[in-house]
């Protein structure tokens, strides 16, 4: 492609990836280097190409990203107890990729749409999405729980991958509502908006993902593919779902792939802005790996310790997204104790406020499922609905005893 | 009035489509410069340029993903599936994304996306190419599932599965699309609703219930047991999903005796689901179990015997017979 894609070492002092090593061994060339700008150290690294994005950030950025990912630990944090509780179904933690998340989300602009998966809590807080609404599909009251026109973030996708081709018609689509307006009003010709399609690694072996890159290079559309490759699909480890580094395919579809420290928020962040101007200008899209981990569960239905060795995730946790920013900005003077605290009170806020609207969260009327299974008028939805009224109203005299005697204590 | 074969009609339609709405497109394999394999997409490329007529790559997930993505940035896209044995790869976006995105948004997101599949055989192809899949798709809430028999309907209900804010597949009898018709290319009338049943010829014995490629073969049923006397109403159901049950109700209840014919194989059928809701309906009316006529439970065989598969007007004769019987 010509892009010349710099990046500095990844600091090797944990888990090293083995496909790297596969990768020569299979393609008998390096795989890419990764990105790094701001080390476990809290040291700030150079780039050729991304430094100048990180120098962009002001000191507001920088705490803001903090703050962020601040905010969405302590709501995960929040999510697992109500599920531990019984509040919730079911929860997808996301405990490590706090950088990925943030960072790539607070790089878009409101004018582009996300597609997440089911994990990217992170993104939905750089989106403005409200959390509390967020999990009504945990707490089993929605298939969905926002309205996606608000916010540009998409519902949430279970099928694997069935996203990043709803993502790639998307951008599609950006690209036609452009030519339009040149035919109109000779307005611009260049997409103004770009689109991110949020997968994981497991998700990388669905065909879904393959043909989203083919559409999405053949027709140029301003797609960022954004891969938290976070180690594990459930219990089957990356290297199961390929040999070569992931970011590495991209070469095979003819667009930029870019492997970047995915616990390092700075560069996460740059890497994703000079993606999202890349495909804005027209140029295509980017494959953008975020090497990163899973440091919890995959959910809470999960049991890490059947597949996994506990000194893998103590190797993570020293590189931990949140703990490096904060070195970073106590070394640069950028915050001090009383930012640190104000960012913990303020999530304790928002924990109680999700702890508080989840409870009330009303259970859905079945009345409502039946409303908006065709967006027109069908007969036999009518005449079910119809059936089941009859059939409910059958049963009105008996709840209102059934109801009367629990009251009366019986 | 003009006359034309239902692939031309099919192609004006989709033509008059592109015309009237300018965020209306078609994707498919091959259906650029050549037209498509059947030619119903022939010259429009030309007229309407690559942007609106897509030869997508060869990926039927990836045709169904992205239309579903257009139909959220505002586009209408009209899919074309090659053949009908084809469209599993893209059954996973039909069924878990397209047919949900509107339930699941609560009704904020609509996906407005047509599915074009030529379906049916008689046409002596190989395999795969004469499948009538149907009613693994009518099982499916959100979708909506037309056929037209002739080239007036053809020419139409492309038009109106466009409008549709609903995902609409158009099952095309691909055996009949050279069939020749009149089509009013006028107005529709409040008559045309695709997802009505139409009473193509009346009678007073029994109903036959066919639809898509089996309409003339149910008709010429109709017209050899006339011969013989009896008086035999023709339904073509249009639609699949919703189907019109008060039209075959309200005929049944006339009759007093059902045949459904399809060629998708007879058990777990479409004629199944209108042999069942017809007994709740109308047992009262019936003088006779409902009959149905399909195809058996095989893959669809080789094309040397397919005659023997598909229905024809002997084998709706003997379930009139039958169903006379009683
Ligand atoms: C098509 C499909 N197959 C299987 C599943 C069940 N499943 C849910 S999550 C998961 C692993 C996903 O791993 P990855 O893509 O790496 O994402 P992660 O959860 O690690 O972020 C599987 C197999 C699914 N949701 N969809």
């Amino acid at each position: 492609m010509g892009t010349h894609l710099p990046s500095t070492e990844f600091d090797g002092t944990a888990v090293d990836d083995q496909r790297e090593a596969d990768a020569e061994a299979v393609m008998g060339e390096p795989a890419a280097q990764m990105v790094q700008l701001l080390g476990p150290d809290g040291k700030l690294g150079a780039d050729p190409v991304f430094s100048a994005y990180a120098d962009k950030l002001t000191q507001e950025d920088l705490r803001g990203l903090y703050a962020d990912m601040a905010a969405i630990r302590r709501f995960d944090v929040e999510a697992t107890a109500l599920q531990r509780q019984g509040q919730l179904a079911l929860w997808v933690p996301l405990t490590g990729q706090e950088a990925a998340q943030i960072g790539s989300g607070r790089a878009s602009q409101p004018q582009d749409y996300i597609f997440p998966t089911y994990r990217e809590h992170g993104v939905a807080l750089t989106r403005n999405v409200d959390l509390a609404e967020l999990l009504r599909q945990f707490r089993g009251v929605s298939n969905g729980g926002w309205n996606p026109k608000d916010t540009n973030f998409h519902l949430y996708t279970l099928v694997l991958a069935a996203q990043t081709l709803h993502a790639v018609g998307y951008a599609m689509g950006i690209q036609r509502d452009q030519k339009l307006a040149a035919a109109t009003d000779g307005a611009k010709e260049q997409p103004d908006a770009a689109v991110i399609a949020y997968f994981g690694d497991g998700a990388s072996s669905e065909g879904d993902v393959h043909e989203s890159m083919v559409f999405a290079s053949s027709y140029k559309a301003p797609v960022v593919f954004f891969c938290q490759n976070n180690h594990w699909a459930i219990s089957v480890p990356t290297n199961v779902q390929t040999r070569v580094p992931l970011s590495n395919r991209a070469k095979g579809y003819g667009f930029p792939g870019i492997r970047v420290d995915g616990n390092d928020v700075i560069a996460v962040h740059a890497v994703t802005e000079w993606a999202l101007e890349h495909a804005r200008q027209g140029n295509g899209p980017v494959l953008i790996e975020a090497f990163t981990y899973r440091v919890g569960a995959h959910t809470t239905a999960d049991d890490p310790t059947k597949y996994r060795p506990s000194t893998e995730e103590d190797a993570w946790r020293a590189k931990d997204p949140l703990a490096r920013l904060e070195k970073y900005l106590r070394a640069q003077d950028l915050a001090d104790d009383a930012f640190f605290a104000k960012v913990k009170a303020d999530g304790d806020e928002l924990a109680g406020y999700v702890r508080r609207t989840a409870h009330d969260l009303e259970n859905p009327d079945i009345r409502q499922a039946f409303a908006n299974v065709y967006a027109q008028a069908h007969p036999l939805v009518a005449e079910e609905l119809a059936w089941f009224e009859e059939y409910s109203a059958g049963f009105a005299g008996e709840e209102e005893s059934a109801g009367q005697a629990a009251k009366a204590g019986h | 009035m003009t006359t034309m074969t239902i692939a031309k009609a099919i192609n004006e339609g989709l033509r008059a489509a592109l015309a009237a709405n300018p965020k209306s497109l078609l994707m498919g394999e091959d259906i650029g410069p050549l037209g498509g394999v059947y030619r119903v997409t022939d010259g429009l490329i030309g007229e309407f340029g690559p942007d609106r007529v897509v030869d997508t790559p060869l990926a039927e997930s990836g045709i169904i993903g992205t239309a579903i993505g257009l139909a959220l940035r505002g586009y209408s896209p009209v899919c074309e599936i090659q053949f009908d044995g084809f469209v599993f790869p893209g059954f996973n976006q039909i069924t878990t994304q397209l047919a949900k995105m509107h339930a699941r948004s609560h009704g904020n997101l609509t996906v407005p996306v047509v599915i074009r599949i030529p379906y049916g055989g008689g046409i002596g192809s190989v395999e795969h190419h004469s499948e009538s899949p149907e009613a693994l798709f009518a099982h499916t809430a959100g979708l909506r599932i037309i056929t037209p028999s002739n080239p007036h309907d053809a020419y139409w209900m492309i038009q109106q599965a466009v409008e549709c804010q609903d995902p609409v597949i158009i099952f095309e009898p691909k055996r009949r699309y050279w069939l020749k018709g009149d089509v009013d290319v006028q107005a529709p009338g409040p008559s045309e609703d695709p997802f009505k049943a139409h009473v193509l010829r009346e009678g007073t014995d029994a109903t036959v219930v066919a639809y898509g490629p089996l309409v003339p073969v149910a008709l010429a049923a109709a017209n050899a047991a006339a011969e013989d006397g009896r008086s035999v109403e023709v339904i073509d159901l249009r639609s699949i999903s919703p189907i019109d049950f008060d039209a075959v109700t309200a005929s049944v209840q006339k009759t007093g005796r059902l045949i459904v014919a399809h060629e998708a194989p007879t058990f777990g059928g479409i004629g199944g689901e209108i042999a069942a809701r017809i007994s709740e309906r109308a047992f009262h009316s019936l003088e006779a179990p409902v009959m149905r006529v399909g195809g058996f439970h095989m893959p669809y065989p080789v094309a040397k015997v397919e005659e023997d598969y598909l229905p024809d007007i002997d084998r709706i004769l003997e379930a009139l017979d039958r169903a006379l019987s009683y």
